[in-house]
Order: C-alpha cells, then sequence, then structure tokens
C-alpha cells in the first residue's frame, strides 16, 4: 500500500498512525467493537432486564402465604377479590423471610376477631425484610389491598353510626406526577453519558499509549525525532489519530445506541427515549471538545510515563474522574444551572441527559459548553506539547 | 563537516561528557572509539539533535545545531542506537514514512527509496511488513530510512551491533561508498576491529573525554606501539570494555 503524497508533516505522521492502527487487528477490536458495541448491548440488556421484572412484578398475580387465614375470612376473602393469591401457612416465617424463601408473609392474630367484632383496631402484620430491594413491590401491592379493606370498613362504621363519612377522612393526599414520559426515560438514562463518555476514554487509550510510550518503548521514537519536523507537530499528527479514534468509538456506540434503543421496553415503562439523528448529531457535536481533552490528556500521560505497563496503569486511574459527575449526580440531584455547562465532564454530562430527555438544549448553553471545553481542552494540548520537548521523551531507559 | 566544541553533558551527578572536542571532515570515516559507558552515544546524541549541550557547541556544514535545528537536520542522516521499526508497515513504507517527513516529493521519493533498496540489497524484503524481519534486515530498514533525503553528513551508533559476518561485511562495504561519495560518515563503536578495517580518522573517547584522535598510523606512531590493540589498550589505559 503506498503512502498518499502528503504536504504537512502533521498530516503525514496522522495518517501512518492512522494505518498502522488499522492493520493491527486487536487493537481494531478492542477500541471500535468491544468498547462502542459491547458496552450498549450490555447496557440496554441490563435496563430491560430490570423494566422487564419491575412491569412483571406489578402485574403479575401476588401470591402472599398467610398466617391465621382462618381467624379474618371476610379479610381473606377480600383480598382474593383483590386479585391476591393465599398459599397456605407456612414455620417460621421470620426464617423464611430472612432466608429469603418469601417476600412477604401476612400474619393475622388469633384475638382479630374478638377486637373486630368489639369495633376496635384490629392489628395484622406484614412480615418482609426491607433491605432485599426486591421486596418493596410485592409489600407495596399487599399494604394496599389492606388499606383498601380497612378504608371501605371505616366508611361503613361511620355510616353505621348516622355521619358522614368524611368526619374520618379529613385530609386526602393526591399526588399528581408531573414527570413526562421524556424525562422518566431520562432517568433510566441518567447513566447514559458516563457510558458515552468512557467510550470516548477507551476508543483513544491504546492510541495514546501506542504512538507515544509504546513507541518509545519499541525504540522508534529516537529516530523519528530526528527528523527535520518540529516535535509540536509530530505531537498534533498523534493527537489527531487519537482523536480520530475516540470519536469513531463514540459515533459507533452512539449508533448502537439509537439501533438497539428499541430493545427497551419504553412503550410499557410510558416513556420515550430520544435517541435520533439529532441527538447523535448534537451528542457528537458536544463530546467534541471533550474529546480532544481526554486525548490531550491521555497523551501527555503516555508521554510522561516510562513505560508501556506504566501509560497503562496511569490512564486506567484517568479512568475513574468520568465517575465523578456521574456520583456527584446521582447523589445529589443538582438543578443544572447555566455555569455547570463550563465545566468539561459536567456539561457534557448535563447536556446529554437533557438531550435524551428531549428537553430544549438552548444556544447559550451550547454555546458555553463547546467554547468553554474547546478552550480547556486547548490548554490540555499545550501541556502535550510541552512535555514533547523534554529531552528525556525519546529516550527509553 | 561535523564539528563537536568542547561538549558538556551531565544527567545528575552522572557526567556523560566533559569537553569532548573533534572533526569529522567530509570524504572521510571517523571511527568514535571507545569502552561502554564512555560517553559515546551522549555525544552522538547531541550532535544529531536529540539533546541539548549543558556547554559546547556542534556545528554542521558550518551552521549551528543550537539555532539552525532543524536545517541541521536536513543535511543529518542518523542512525541512532534506538532503531525500531513500524512492524505493521512494509520496509519500504517505513522508508516513505521519513521521506515524506523530510518533505520529499512523491518522485523523489521513489528513486531515493529504490537507489537505498538496491544499494543495501534488500529487494526481496522491501515488500514485506518489517515484522519477524532478523537484526541484519531491521538495520538495513533503518539505515535506509535514515538516509533516504540524501544526506551530506551520516552518523551511526554502533551500526554493526547484532549483526552477523556477511551483515557486517555489506554495512562496511556501505559506509565505504558513503564516503566515496564524499560523505562525511561518522560512527561509534566499541570494537576495534571494526574501527581499524574502516577508519581514516579514530577519535578515542574514555571517560567522557577525548583521550587521542588522529589515523591509525597516527595514533601507533605516538604510543610507539606496532599493535592498534595495544595502542588503544596504553591510551585508554585498561583493557575493560573493548572488544577485538
Amino acid at each position: 500500500m503506498k503512502f498518499i503524497h502528503l504536504k504537512s508533516p502533521m498530516l503525514v505522521v496522522f495518517f501512518k498512525e492512522v494505518l498502522e492502527n488499522i492493520r493491527d487487528r486487536r487493537t481494531m477490536i478492542n477500541a471500535l467493537l468491544i468498547g462502542p458495541l459491547l458496552g450498549p448491548l450490555l447496557f440496554i440488556v441490563l435496563i430491560s432486564a430490570l423494566t422487564d421484572r419491575e412491569v412483571q412484578k406489578s402485574e403479575a398475580p401476588l401470591e402472599v402465604s398467610v398466617i391465621g387465614a382462618q381467624y379474618a375470612p371476610n379479610l381473606i376473602e377480600s383480598l382474593r377479590q383483590q386479585g391476591l393469591k393465599i398459599k397456605p401457612a407456612v414455620d417460621d416465617p421470620e426464617k423464611r423471610i430472612h432466608d429469603q424463601d418469601e417476600e412477604v408473609i401476612l400474619r393475622i392474630p388469633p384475638d382479630f376477631a374478638q377486637s373486630w367484632n368489639k369495633g376496635e383496631t384490629s392489628q395484622v402484620e406484614v412480615l418482609h425484610d426491607s433491605s432485599h430491594r426486591d421486596s418493596g413491590t410485592p409489600v407495596e401491592r399487599l399494604r394496599r389491598m389492606l388499606e383498601g379493606y380497612a378504608q371501605r370498613n371505616a366508611t361503613m362504621r361511620v355510616v353505621a353510626r348516622g355521619l358522614s363519612p368524611s368526619v374520618s377522612t379529613p385530609l386526602i393526599v393526591a399526588s399528581r406526577d408531573l414527570s413526562t414520559p421524556q424525562s422518566r426515560g431520562g432517568v433510566i438514562f441518567a447513566m447514559l453519558p458516563y457510558f458515552l463518555i468512557m467510550t470516548l476514554f477507551y476508543g483513544g487509550m491504546y492510541l495514546a499509549i501506542d504512538t507515544t510510550a509504546g513507541e518509545r518503548e519499541r525504540q522508534s521514537l529516537e529516530p523519528l525525532l530526528v527528523n527535520p519536523v518540529a516535535r509540536w507537530k509530530i505531537m498534533v499528527g498523534k493527537l489527531g489519530a487519537t482523536f480520530v479514534f475516540a470519536m469513531a468509538a463514540l459515533c459507533l456506540s452512539l449508533l448502537t445506541f439509537a439501533f438497539s434503543g428499541k430493545l427497551i421496553p419504553a412503550d410499557t415503562l410510558g416513556i420515550q427515549l430520544h435517541l435520533g439523528t439529532y441527538f447523535i448529531v448534537l451528542t457528537l457535536l458536544v463530546m467534541a471538545p471533550l474529546a480532544l481533552l481526554i486525548t490531550a490528556l491521555q497523551t501527555t500521560i503516555a508521554a510522561f510515563a516510562k513505560s508501556y505497563r506504566e501509560a497503562q496503569t496511569f490512564l486506567s486511574l484517568l479512568m475513574m474522574i468520568p465517575l465523578i459527575p456521574t456520583m456527584m449526580l446521582a447523589v445529589l440531584p443538582v438543578k443544572p444551572q447555566l455555569w455547570m455547562m463550563s465545566v468539561p465532564l459536567l456539561g457534557q454530562h448535563l447536556l446529554i441527559m437533557k438531550l435524551v430527555r428531549g428537553d430544549v438544549v438552548t444556544t447559550n448553553e451550547l454555546g458555553l459548553c463547546l467554547g468553554c471545553g474547546l478552550i480547556v481542552a486547548l490548554l490540555a494540548c499545550v501541556v502535550a506539547a510541552l512535555v514533547y520537548r523534554s529531552e528525556r521523551l525519546a529516550i527509553s531507559a | 563537516m561535523i564539528e563537536a566544541r568542547d561538549l558538556h553533558k551531565a544527567f545528575g551527578t552522572v557526567k556523560a561528557a566533559e569537553g569532548v572536542s573533534f572533526i569529522a571532515r567530509d570524504g572521510e570515516i571517523t571511527g568514535l572509539l571507545g569502552p561502554n559507558g564512555a560517553g559515546k552515544t551522549t555525544t552522538l546524541r547531541m550532535l544529531y539533535t536529540l539533546m541539548r549541550p549543558d556547554r559546547g557547541a556542534v556545528l554542521i556544514d558550518g551552521r549551528n545545531v543550537a539555532d539552525e535545528a532543524e536545517a541541521v537536520r536536513r543535511a543529518l542522516g542518523v542512525l541512532p542506537d534506538a532503531r525500531g521499526l513500524y512492524k505493521r508497515l512494509t520496509a519500504r513504507e517505513n522508508i516513505e514514512y521519513f521521506a515524506q517527513l523530510h518533505g520529499l516529493d512523491a518522485a523523489t521519493t521513489n528513486a531515493r527509496c529504490n537507489t537505498l533498496i538496491a544499494a543495501l540489497e534488500m529487494q526481496d524484503i522491501a515488500d514485506r511488513r518489517t515484522e519477524g524481519f532478523s537484526q541484519g534486515q531491521r538495520v538495513k530498514t533503518a539505515i535506509a530510512r535514515a538516509l533516504v533525503h540524501d544526506p551530506r553528513n551520516v552518523i551511526l551508533d554502533e551500526p554493526t551491533n547484532g549483526l552477523d559476518v556477511m551483515a557486517t561485511r555489506t554495512m562496511r562495504g556501505f559506509l565505504k561508498q558513503l564516503r566515496n561519495e564524499g560523505r562525511c560518515v561518522l560512527f561509534s563503536s566499541h570494537i576495534m576491529q571494526e574501527v581499524a578495517a574502516l577508519c581514516d580518522r579514530i577519535v578515542v573517547i574514555a571517560h567522557g573525554r577525548v583521550v587521542a584522535e588522529g589515523t591509525p598510523d597516527e595514533l601507533r606512531a605516538n604510543t610507539g606501539e606496532p599493535n592498534l590493540e595495544d595502542a588503544f589498550v596504553k591510551i585508554i589505559g585498561s583493557e575493560e570494555g573493548l572488544h577485538a
């Protein structure tokens, strides 16, 4: 294969790095297949498995073991009518809950009928373990059935005494969920920005190491730097190749999301995911300065590292950084402010969340995110160029 | 012409060069001879602009390296100690890459590649990827790529290191050819036989200093030793690090 003839040394370096890495099957599989394709697929399978289960739990008939069913036949009948399947009593209910053999058990005390008939307050026990996430939905459903039964009987008792039912219900709390289908989808996809940012990191990482620490370790950096080309130009060519690979990985990842997003049972959850062309184009735009920043950092660190392995270790640590805004937004659900868009990582994170929800992204937000991102990225490039000027860069120990 | 003027270089407390001065002329092969750790590689690195001397100056064809690094590099062909190739590129692509970095046009690149491939007898490997090349094939490729821009001055750091007898013979013939073309050839070695067989002038380095300089005959005469090997031992003061 012939080199295309190029004038600028930056382009010469760029195309050589791209060509060399396209010929490396392992890198291609790593950077352009596993990262961008497997990640989203795994993510979507996980999400749909989770939502499927939630849907099933709230719609499937609930089966609950009842202890002392014989003491409250009317209550049991009412529960049956509400769709509950009564299972026979079990021994040692506390242990069975603890061992997760049962999610929830209803216990009716022997004196239930006695206090009921006297018109006193009777007690039933719902046994469950709130530390098991799974039990939340069935417990909630059982409790709602019991409360419905209690409410109806309270009304009947009040009416029987010649009073208005409203006497016993001075307050009704009506909660109206104002989330839109899009915003509920956004909650599910709060992890999406993180996934995309990781794809950038992963897409560029191998090349960043290979073109600096790797090239030095293979002893080809010293001859390269003896050529009559300013070091910063060589650096720009390598950085460009790394950047293109990172963006290509992101692009593939976005396409995977766009196609496989349909696998998510969005309709059953009543949500809508905006993963169309608009989302892809704007996300690529928003991520471009971040990709430049990340690749510049990766190049700097890889150039600074003494060996290939050291570079790998450092860059794996660097991958922890995008966790910060994700964790922060998960723990403290802050209201997005305009200034936050100027913070690299955080800005991208917030904007992508907005986009996937279908919210309007203003020109101000976009401009701030792109502008500040670009300034910080260029600063990082300058740092990388300075590291490249170091005398010990070329020399492997 | 390559001129080193009072070069000093220290790494922390280790002084690699302490006042190295010599001249390598056009149309001559100059050998930089010295035991391992004498400062040969550091000196060469200063000559080919990879390192900046703490003190002193390097002049290539009269141009100061400190002022005109890029112009100097155009006049220099360098085979450094590190001679790694790009293993996923063919030998020819490796050479073309450097030609393009030198800004050669397509026709010149092609012509120079063919000339060098023929001169180094590497037609059979030119279009193979360099992964799995033997040491000799690697050195040939590295030399071809170092000389693709037809430089006046050639610096080679231990060019025959790791080569077998046949490859060494080819290399020596090639260096002589470069000299006969009127170029300035400077190479380092710790192998005396090689220096004796090739060099018009010898610069002996030990402990970061030039300890002797001259033609092989001058060195023999100055030390009063009829045998060049004994002359070297006398100059350096010990047999340590020298190979016959």
